[in-house]
């Protein structure tokens, strides 16, 4: 059965980078296993985990679930051309939930908390900090405040007002470079664990 | 020949040369191990061969793209039979979750959230391995959940792993006593949030459907202020930012990052401002974490192969841009 | 009925997540506890309606016999298989023996990490085509990308070993992503925490209505 499974898994591997030559069946066969297999695994996941744990484990101690699977019950009315505007209803919920943390959450932690970061004494509040912690506090409030310069449309960057904003165009190709630099690493990472799996655990040429 | 003929040629051939290997490990022949010598030729032919490459793109003749793709394929499995050693630097932000773990006595109770599913398991299962590792060596108490529905099964696998090390495996662990999987809810941060009051809510069962108040090592733990520290390893939504922004920033959870490279750079902020205790970021930082732990795992072995696939695109991006600037300067001469 | 409803069931759980941020106490933490709960479900209706609805369009295609209706039949055969294993293997459907592990170790992982890891042939030829240094913010791109691609491997140790300590590429690196990179990123993560807060109140208030749809 391993030897079977093996080669399953290489095959499945090597129809998907059979794309790489051109588009075929091969590929296309994997694709439409992918789809299905990670659409079963989601209901079979969501239903023990979720459902079976929730509504038989502890059935009538936590009453007000019930209530919660009324709404599911709603989200699924959207099969169902003729009933489905009852969906929209779990939907507000949905909508209204993520709104309202989200809100609170966002403006707490991505500004307020970032904010008090970046609004701190330059040199430390007694002069102790080293030059190279002193160099890197100019440099992150200078790129802190030029970037949000740049994002902001409502006035021409025109003057300071640009030169500040191109300022912050330079802080922003730092980072997109370094967001690159991440990225080509990530991908490259992800196929060398696909290579090992073909070389490795497949055909035993690598240890 | 036509080209159909020449395609279902090569699949042959290609496949003919798969069963033979496959037929070599069967029969126990060992792997392949290019001595240092031939190691340090492969990467001269490659640099070589990126040469032609940039003389023909100088000469206007871009190489085509399945070209390309065949260079980076081999550019990735080449070094993988190379016995190269390298340095591994170990980065502040990867220190910073080694020192969090380094602070924990015994019997402090660990939460770990696995957050990610197979495409990120290169990155992401070594720096889970290397935390389990560490965790069982000295006797801290692992508490395993995840957000997405794919991580609790990676961490299975990664238990897997680690407990049958031979360092772990003569401690015998006990389920339920020295580590629990609660397994996956959806929710996404609602689960984060609804944990900060009450754990048992969100998690009524353990993977295994065992009750909550049935597993000793959880009957104890209502909320996140039960928990002395937590490792998220996350990918993407939900992920590490969801944590921060609820667990750390409304319930005072103290957290660290093992994070897939593409999100890594999105995590800076937090890392400065405090809110995360440190970062493990990619493959290099699994990597780095895993020669803080100990633990001996994929990412240090596949350090080689991501060093000469980063100068393969480097090299790439040269070649284009030589190619560019010699071209535009021709135009200019000759207009 | 049909918008007015859905407005106010908006309205009313977007308020309490806020007051609730504020009165963390009875009744609002109550009620919060509550739809924390429920939204864990619903949502988990949404995942559940999703697959449903592909298998719908998937069965579509195959009774009309619409092009490629074979590959609607292979995803529908798929979906069975590992939804009837996954279920009728009951609660330790995960343990390491299971069929459902089989075939998620030997079918989704491979074909899930397969499809992500292919991206890097083409991120490599996109750089090759692509990438241009034609004015002064892509050189300082493509610059911060070949510092951070070196740095982070061991290579750039080992092309930058006969420098001092604390000069090296990896520290070159580190010290990139700590400070510029920490700069940009802060920058984009306040500008779109505004944007998420401003849409959040107008989703609350009720002026932003495009969830709901058409009639």
């Amino acid at each position: 059965m391993d030897h079977f499974a093996l080669w399953l898994a290489a095959f499945f591997t090597l129809g998907i980078y059979s794309f790489l030559y051109k588009d075929n069946p091969w590929y296309k066969l994997c694709e439409a296993i992918f789809v299905g297999i990670s659409a079963g695994y989601w209901v079979v996941t969501l239903f023990w985990d979720n459902f079976h744990g929730k509504f038989w484990v502890h059935k009538f101690e936590d009453w007000w679930l019930w209530i919660g699977a009324a709404l599911g019950v709603l989200m699924l009315m959207r099969l169902f051309p003729k009933i489905g505007w009852i969906s929209r209803w779990a939907l507000a919920f949905i909508v209204g939930a993520t709104s309202g943390l989200w809100m609170m959450n966002y403006f707490s932690s991505n500004i307020m908390r970032q904010v008090q970061d970046a609004v701190l004494p330059l040199f430390g509040t007694g002069f102790e900090a080293s030059f190279g912690a002193i160099l890197a506090n100019i440099v992150v409030a200078v790129g802190t405040i030029a970037g949000l310069v740049y994002f902001f449309f409502s006035k021409e960057h025109k003057g300071v007002f640009g030169g500040t904003a191109r300022v912050g165009i330079l802080f922003l190709m730092v980072t997109f470079g370094a967001s690159f630099g991440y990225t080509v690493m990530g991908r490259m990472s992800l196929l060398i664990g696909r290579i090992d799996f073909l070389f490795s655990d497949w055909l035993g040429l690598i240890r | 020949m036509s080209t159909r003929t020449k395609e279902i040629l090569v699949v042959a051939i290609v496949a003919a040369l798969f069963l033979i290997f496959y037929l070599r490990k069967v029969f126990g022949a060992p792997p392949v191990l290019f001595p240092g010598t031939v190691s340090i030729l492969v990467v001269s032919v490659i640099g070589l061969s990126l040469l032609w490459i940039l003389i023909r793109t100088l000469a206007g003749r871009y190489v085509e793209r399945r070209v390309v793709f065949l260079y980076v394929g081999i550019a990735v499995t080449l070094p993988l039979f190379m016995t190269l050693s390298q340095k591994v630097s170990v980065a502040p932000e990867v220190q910073g979750v080694f020192s969090s773990f380094e602070k924990l006595s015994a019997g402090s109770k660990v939460l770990v959230s696995f957050d990610y599913d197979p495409p990120s398991a290169p990155e992401l299962q070594p720096m889970a391995e290397a935390c389990l590792y560490y965790c069982f060596e000295h006797d801290l108490k692992v508490i395993i959940m995840g957000l997405w529905p794919q991580g609790p099964m990676q961490a299975n696998l990664a238990l897997q792993k680690v407990l049958n090390d031979e360092r772990i495996s003569q401690k015998n662990l006990q389920y339920g006593v020295d580590y629990v999987n609660l397994g996956f809810q959806a929710g996404n941060e609602f689960v984060i949030q609804r944990m900060g009051s009450e754990f048992r809510s969100m998690f009524p069962a353990d993977f295994r459907g065992t009750p909550y108040e049935e597993i000793p090592l959880v009957t104890n733990i209502r909320n996140f202020s039960n928990i002395d520290y937590s490792f998220n390893i996350g990918s993407g939504y939900p992920g590490t930012r969801e944590w921060v922004q609820i667990a750390v920033d409304r319930y005072g959870l103290k957290l660290g990052a093992g994070n897939t490279a593409v999100q890594t750079t999105e995590m800076y902020p937090y890392l400065r401002a405090g809110q995360l205790a440190g970062i493990v970021g990619g493959m290099s930082g699994a990597a780095e974490f895993e020669f803080l732990t100990k633990w001996i795992g994929n990412a240090t072995k596949f350090m080689l192969a991501q060093s000469v696939a980063h100068m393969i695109v480097i090299s790439f991006v040269i070649i284009g841009n030589v190619a560019f600037f010699v071209g535009r300067r021709t135009r200019e001469r000759k207009s | 009925m049909r918008r007015a409803v859905p407005l106010v069931i908006t309205t009313i759980v977007g308020a309490t997540f806020v007051i609730r941020y504020f009165i963390p106490h009875y009744p609002f933490n109550r009620l919060n506890d509550w739809f924390s709960d429920w939204f864990a479900i619903v949502a988990a209706c949404a995942i559940v309606l999703g697959a449903l609805n592909l298998m719908r369009i998937s069965i579509q295609k195959v009774v009309r016999g619409k092009p490629a209706w074979g590959y609607s039949l292979v995803t529908i055969v798929a979906f069975l298989l590992i939804t009837i294993v996954g279920l009728a293997a009951g609660r330790e459907y995960r343990g390491p023996d299971t069929a459902f592990s089989w075939l998620y170790n030997n079918t989704y992982s491979p074909l899930s990490s397969s499809m992500f890891a292919i991206l890097a042939f083409f991120v490599a030829s996109a750089s090759y085509r692509a990438f241009r240094a034609r004015n002064l913010e892509a050189t300082l791109l493509l610059l911060a990308a070949f510092f951070v691609m070196l740095g982070r491997v061991p290579v750039g140790y080992v092309l930058s070993s006969f420098m001092p300590d604390g000069y090296r590429l990896t520290d070159l690196a580190v010290w990139i992503m700590n400070v510029p990179n920490t700069a940009g990123q802060r920058a984009i993560m306040i500008g779109i925490a505004l944007g998420i807060v401003s849409t959040s109140v107008r989703v609350i208030v009720g002026i932003e209505r495009t969830y709901l749809g058409g009639d």
